[in-house]
């Protein structure tokens, strides 16, 4: 029996390429991403492997990190890292040394003015003189210690690629004004952030104290074990001496290495488990294949089959020579696979050291479990996928083999099928409108569900769909293509069952693709009708760090051609018992520099002290003008707010708005975000100019207009859908080595009715006109129930999102949606090239021999 | 059956070979089909071809029908020779001059039977004479089942929109291909009355490759073929007549 099934896989080898192909791709996919995602984390790991070695325990100040955001609930003031604090620890009886460190952001421009490096990987330091004069942490290559408010020392390769040399000036900038300051050395590090193509300013410890936190004050201080002294027992010591705080982290150098590697696998993981889902996505998609090509194969054997069972073969021995085949495909393919995707692996390092300046390379780690798992996803899912059609051959009567019938013609009835698919699909869309009728995101769940559900419920019903789908477009295809396209339409529907595998793959693919372009148009429209109604000023000056410092924002105020402009803070309060994020504007410009739709009382209430809430926190916590609110403001401090207007939500302002004056009476260092700036000519260059100039030309500002911003937006969401694309595109290339699949094996099967029409005068370009129209309305049925699921899904996810971005409406673009449609039509004609040939190329007289 | 005068004379020439060759094959697997044959088929004639198994009367007709190439010779349909026409002007031939009728019926499972009828002059786009139409269909008496499709009829029936296909377009000659060989006797015979009333009322011009004595008996002429060669012509045959002549050949096969 074993012979049997792998000889038939050897004299069908043609016909299981595209399956085998299938296969392939799905576990290279597979592969390609452990390969890629292990051999990144090794690498990442090497590279970091040096950071800490010169740390025994670490005291970190939270309060001092970074501002990327309005304070949290950890925002009271609290203890400090000082001298003093050092010198305690420094005197501790297992220290040998304890360094105060500041770190915070300084930008380095090159000489054109724009910055090196990319923002987050910017980093400014403190240089510490050791007794030699030195800082053994920061070997100077060239020059000497910086010193004063003037001077900086870079890092080496940073130095070179800008071609800065001691002496020169060079323009740095921080969340204020940019300046100029001397480069005074030039020194060494093997920090790995740096090496891996960040940038290192280092100051004397008073300026980088005055210029990145407050002077006398540190972000950390590292400490450095004598020998001899255990890091757990320094830690003990240390935390002894530190002023009492909650906002101080200790940690051992063994911890912090601990915790980076955790980080760099969560990280790996993270990117590991997207890639995955589409690898998963790729596989599932081949499904469908592997199940249409061995039906069709049980199908085109089933005299053989019979023959088998005639001289003796029990079913099961006839089921087990099918998936003994599937088996073997199922090995030589994810062998393959595994190969490619090794290969992938491999590709993939190299292209994204190639576009990542300093991303740590290293040898390819190809991991036992890649391996494993490769081989037994690869092999399962041939297996798995070959058991129904295994089942069906076993079942086939030994009589069939006498029978001279040329097809079995009588195809099982769908009527269960039909029953089951329609009440999953009704299950999954009552499913979604729930999720959808929530309006929140407690919807999400029942709508991820849901859209699983009627997706499966969709393919069950497939068959029964493609007949009035497909004969909708029948007319037309009659009309332009004549007989041809009159009888592709009736070969795709045909065989119904085959027909919905193939175009299911195509489904999936199209059902994802449209479902996230609407979700992507969605988004962007609420954003750009949030910016275009509401924004008045003329440019939205913003730090690509974070928050501003309150004196740039003062700056800003003061150029030339400016005529009004207000700091926007942020705030996150409590209003009557619920989080609010607060946006903080001054009151006099609020009205010239913003401009909601109010939906009652005025937006001057602000200059009285009283707040405005968006339409849904009114609603929702039932207030009006001239309701009163109980407001906790995070800092011990609570009081009472007046509602003075209730404006339109909207994706730009936040729930509560509230005049600056009256945040700052509440919070002593406010999250400053961005500036708003209206000039009296509107938004000209000059007053870009100008505004730049204010700022010191630092690089790290930005000056955007309305169009800036919606474009930047624009951007980010193409960024996101077109790396969604690329994923996706493979598990669309699965689906189209479906399509030719099916047409090779329906042109096999259907080489006598060819052969026919050809005798009876059908050309060779009718011939081929046939099968790719037959091609081009399988696709399309695909797409189009893709497209509808989609967006239809789409639609259900933004109503769980309305509760987070005021205002969100479904839009669907329908200009993507026919490409994408156009697309599919493309799809389905490629993929019939070669079967088309195929068919066109068939001897008249061999086909229409009766055999 | 004999005293009906033929619709059409039968002087001109509904097909012509003339001094055809078909090898198949080089050197050593060399095979001789057809052996420098000249027959000429009349128009309004029932002509059957018969001979053994590997005679070549199947080759000839393919060639002759234009589905199969010639190794030299010249082949016509009408006034057309077929010897160097590209494969575009052949099938255009095929589809405007010529019927077929094969022994596996080889209809569309997707169309009825009306639009497998039909199907010859939708390929070309011309307009169906629905005068025509309806003499053939009812000559073949499936005026009921038109809207059937083939898995809904009968083999007999199968064949018999197979026919009505082959004769819609009014071709100049028609070819069958043992038309009876999948068919019990009934429905065979029917198949074959029809034929000849297509050449004796509708004057139509029919060619059958054919083994049996029986089915040969229904045309005006026979035609043997033996080893590539044309070897005897019989006129208004019997079955008895046939099939003595065949078993004169067979004999003389094995003696000589």
């Amino acid at each position: 029996m074993y012979r049997t099934a792998l000889r038939n896989v050897l004299a069908h080898k043609g016909r299981l390429l595209m399956t085998a192909l299938a296969i392939l791709l799905g576990t290279a996919f597979v592969a390609g991403t452990l390969v890629f995602s292990d051999t990144l984390g090794q690498a990442m790991k090497n590279s970091y492997a040096k950071s800490y070695s010169d740390v025994s325990v670490l005291v970190t100040d939270n309060s001092t990190g970074m501002r990327i955001g309005p304070k949290g609930t950890e925002g009271k003031q609290s203890a400090k890292l000082t001298d003093a604090t050092v010198r305690q620890i420094a005197a501790l009886p297992g220290a040998q040394d304890a360094r105060g460190v500041i770190s915070g952001f300084i930008g380095v421009s090159d000489k054109k003015g724009n910055l090196i490096g990319q923002i987050w990987s910017a980093t400014g330091s403190n240089y510490v003189p050791g007794s030699s004069g030195k800082d053994a942490r920061y070997p100077l290559a060239e020059g000497r210690a910086p010193s004063g408010a003037k001077e900086i020392a870079l890092d080496k390769s940073t130095a070179q690629k800008a071609g800065y040399h001691v002496g020169d000036t060079v323009r740095i900038a921080t969340n204020g004004p940019a300046m100029d300051v001397r480069l005074a050395g030039i020194v060494t590090t093997d920090d790995p952030q740096i090496t891996s193509g960040g940038t290192l300013a280092l100051m004397d410890t008073a300026s980088a104290q005055k210029l990145l936190l407050t002077p006398g004050q540190y972000s950390s201080i590292s400490v450095q074990a004598k020998p001899g002294t255990a890091e757990a027992a320094l830690l003990g010591e240390v935390g002894k001496v530190l002023p009492k705080g909650d906002n101080f982290r200790t940690e051992t150098g063994q911890q912090l290495k601990d915790d980076q590697t955790r980080a760099i696998a969560t990280g790996t993981n993270g990117m590991k488990t997207v890639l995955l889902v589409f690898a998963a996505i790729s596989l599932f998609v081949g499904i469908f294949i592997i199940a249409n090509t061995f039906t069709m194969l049980v199908a085109q054997r089933t005299k053989e089959l019979a023959l088998l069972r005639a001289v003796g073969a029990s079913r099961r021995q006839v089921t087990r020579s099918v998936l003994v085949e599937a088996l073997a495909i199922g090995v030589i393919a994810s062998v393959a696979g595994l190969l490619a995707g090794i290969g992938i692996g491999a590709g993939m390092q190299s292209l994204v050291a190639s576009m990542n300046d300093g991303m740590p390379t290293g040898s390819l780690v190809v991991a036992p479990t890649t391996i494993v798992v490769s081989l037994v996803v690869g092999v399962l899912v041939t297996v798995l996928s070959a058991v129904i059609p295994a089942v069906r051959a076993s079942r086939i009567a030994p009589v069939a083999a006498m029978s001279s019938g040329d097809q079995p013609a009588t195809q099982k009835s769908l009527v269960v099928r039909n029953v089951i698919g329609a009440l999953i699909t009704a299950g999954g869309l009552g499913l979604i409108l729930m999720g959808a009728a929530t309006k929140s995101d407690a919807g999400r769940m029942p709508v991820g569900a849901g859209v699983a559900l009627a997706m499966i419920g969709i393919f069950v019903l497939l068959p029964l769909l493609s007949r009035p789908v497909i004969a909708l477009v029948g007319p037309v295809l009659a009309k332009l293509a004549g007989t041809p396209g009159k009888l592709a339409r009736q070969n795709a529907v045909r065989n119904p069952r085959r027909t919905a595998a193939t175009a299911a793959a195509l489904t999936i693919g199209l059902t994802l693709v449209s479902g996230l372009t609407v979700l992507g148009a969605s988004v962007t429209d609420v954003v750009d009708r949030a910016v275009t109604s509401s924004m008045k000023a003329d440019y939205d000056v913003a730090m690509a760090t974070g928050g501003l410092t309150p004196e740039l924002a003062t700056a800003i105020g003061k150029a030339p051609g400016v005529t009004a402009s207000s700091p926007v803070n942020k705030a996150y309060w409590e209003f009557g018992g619920t989080s609010h994020s607060v946006y903080g504007i001054d009151a006099a410009g609020f009205e010239q520099l913003v401009q909601p739709k109010m939906l009652s009382g005025s937006a001057s209430a602000l200059k009285q002290g009283q707040i405005l809430v968006d339409g849904d926190m009114a609603k929702k916590e039932n207030l009006s003008v001239g309701s009163t609110l109980k407001v906790d403001y995070r800092s011990g401090s609570e009081g009472t707010v007046t509602v003075g207007g209730v404006y339109e939500g909207n994706a730009m302002l936040s729930e509560v708005v509230m005049a600056n004056a009256e945040v700052a009476k509440h919070e002593t260092d406010p999250y400053l975000s961005d500036v708003l700036v209206k000039g009296a000519d509107g938004p000209t260059a000059a007053l870009k100019q100008s505004i730049k100039d204010a700022t010191g030309n630092n690089p790290v500002v930005e000056v955007k207009t309305k169009q800036d911003m919606r474009d930047e937006f624009n951007r980010v969401i193409t960024f996101v859908l077109n790396m969604m694309y690329g994923l996706l595109a493979m598990s669309v290339l699965v689906a189209v080595l479906g399509v030719i699949n099916t047409l090779a094996m329906s042109v096999f099967e259907r080489k006598r009715e060819i052969g026919m029409l050809r005798a009876i005068g059908l050309d060779r370009s009718g011939i081929k006109r046939m099968v790719r129209l037959e091609s081009v309305v399988i696709s399309l049925f695909g797409a189009v129930i893709g497209v509808l699921l989609g967006c239809f899904t789409a639609w259900a996810v933004n109503r769980t999102l309305v509760s987070s971005l005021a205002g969100l409406t479904t839009v669907v673009p329908y200009g993507k949606m026919l490409l994408f449609l156009a697309l599919a039509g493309l799809v389905g004609l490629v993929a019939a090239l070669w079967p088309a040939r195929k068919a066109s190329k068939l001897d008249i007289l061999a086909s229409i021999k009766t055999d | 059956m004999t005293t009906t005068a033929y619709a059409v004379q039968t002087g001109q020439a509904a097909a012509r070979a003339t001094g055809l060759n078909k090898v198949y094959g080089e050197g050593e697997t060399r095979v001789v089909a057809l052996d420098n044959v000249s027959v000429v088929f009349p128009q309004g004639q029932f002509t059957a071809i018969m001979g053994p198994s590997g005679s070549g009367k199947s080759t000839l007709m393919h060639c002759m029908a234009g589905l199969d190439t010639v190794s030299s010779g010249s082949s016509m349909i009408g006034e057309t020779e077929l010897v160097g026409l590209k494969d575009k002007q052949l099938t255009k031939l095929r589809r405007d001059h010529i019927g077929f009728i094969f022994q596996a019926f080889n209809l569309l499972p997707t169309l009825t039977a009306l639009e497998n009828i039909t199907l010859p002059m939708d390929i070309a786009g011309r307009k169906v004479d629905k005068a025509w139409l309806d003499r053939v269909v009812d000559t073949v008496g499936l005026s009921g089942r038109l809207s059937h499709r083939p898995s809904q009829l009968s083999g007999g029936q199968q064949q018999r929109v197979a026919c009505a296909r082959a004769l819609a377009g009014k071709p100049d000659i028609i070819f069958a291909d043992e038309p009876t060989g999948n068919l019990d006797s009934r429905s065979g015979a029917e198949i074959l009355s029809f034929l000849r009333n297509s050449v004796r009322e509708l004057g139509q011009t029919v060619v059958m490759v054919t083994h049996d004595p029986v089915a040969a008996s229904y045309a005006d002429r026979v035609v043997f073929l033996a080893d590539g060669r044309i070897v005897d012509e019989l006129h208004e045959p019997t079955a008895d007549s046939v099939l003595d002549r065949m078993r004169r050949f067979d004999a003389k096969g094995r003696t000589s």
